[in-house]
């Protein structure tokens, strides 16, 4: 039984240490690309940054990497409902002026 | 099961009579924690489409509006909430490894770093109120020429979200308590500590939040220059 009782095997320090300073790396640049005007990218680049940075942190911080895949399928269905929410509420929003 | 023997006075035997096993008792509570952290990411999903409408339907107010948070403090508090990111994972990795000294040490320092991010925060609120940027009767609409309407929405957004957020920190701290209580009465061994785990869950969840309210709500205006109206 102790075999299998430890799906989560312990992961080395480099990998915490590693994502810690990739985390900090997206934020300095999130604050840097913001400094610049990049007109309609600024949105995309600043949201590209912090998904990036939101994936680090779910997938070793929260060792979703290292779950089952009901986990995994648990995760991905919360966001995906979440984009639904965003994207069937922006395309009532954004064709109201076309009428 | 010989693990039992080992277990302090008072706690209970690992396997609920109503789970197979172990293992099966584990997924089952990492898969319940998920669970409610999904209800969370549609509660906070809720305002951030609230955001993405509004944004959308007034983006010169709310860069305005942006360039009036102040950018440092802010940066500063996600610094605070990725270093605690950090300390929380050790602590895990010390109930996972039987090295309590380290769980216990980066359970404070977690705490701590909490903390922090509470006082930063609770600077920025009274700076706001001094000047008169909380939404209600003292609302200086007039500090946002044309947008001064527009520019309230974006603070009741802001006032909003970063409260919804902060008291998510201030009940993690609750729980991160709780947490050090149990761990220092070795209720967490590596055959067993889901709980700090799960709690490592809501914590990472609480800073996930903050990525993404951090350049939304802080950073639209940077490129007025920096701090240019704080």
């Amino acid at each position: 039984m102790s075999t299998h009782t430890h799906s989560n095997h312990v992961l080395p320090l480099s990998v915490y240490w590693g994502v810690f300073f990739a985390l900090i790396i997206g934020t300095v640049l999130t604050v840097w690309t913001a400094t610049i005007d990049l007109g309609k990218w600024n949105l995309p680049i600043a949201l590209a940054i912090a998904v990036t940075k939101a994936l680090f942190v779910i997938l070793y911080f929260m060792h979703v990497k290292y779950s089952t895949k009901l986990t995994k399928l648990f995760v991905a269905a919360g966001f995906i409902w979440f984009l639904i929410m965003v994207l069937i509420t922006m395309t009532d929003y954004s064709s109201r002026g076309w009428l | 099961m010989s693990a039992e023997h080992a277990l302090p006075h008072g706690v209970p035997p690992p396997t609920a009579h109503h789970f197979v096993d172990l293992h099966q008792q584990e997924e089952s509570e990492k898969l319940g924690m998920w669970a409610f952290l999904i209800t969370e990411v549609m509660f906070f999903g809720a305002m951030f489409t609230a955001y993405v409408v509004y944004r959308n339907l007034y983006p010169e107010a709310f860069m305005l509006a942006s360039s009036h948070l102040n950018w440092k403090m802010g940066g500063a508090n996600t610094i605070v909430l990725i270093v605690s990111s950090l300390t929380m994972a050790m602590a895990i990795r010390g109930a996972q490894t039987a090295k309590r000294g380290v769980m216990l040490v980066n359970i404070v320092l977690t705490m701590l770093l909490g903390a922090t991010f509470l006082v930063v925060k609770y600077f920025e609120y009274m700076e706001k109120w001094h000047h008169h940027l909380m939404p209600g009767p003292s609302f200086d609409t007039e500090a946002f020429g044309v947008w001064g309407p527009q520019a309230r929405i974006f603070f009741s957004l802001y006032f909003a979200m970063t409260g919804l957020h902060a008291f998510h920190m201030v009940v993690g701290l609750g729980i991160m308590t709780w947490v050090f209580l149990k761990a220092r009465k070795g209720h967490f061994t590596p055959q067993r500590y889901v709980g700090i785990e799960i709690t490592g869950l809501y914590w990472h969840f609480v800073d996930l939040v903050w990525i993404f309210l951090f350049p939304m709500l802080y950073l639209l205006g940077a490129h007025y220059g920096l701090g240019a109206h704080t």
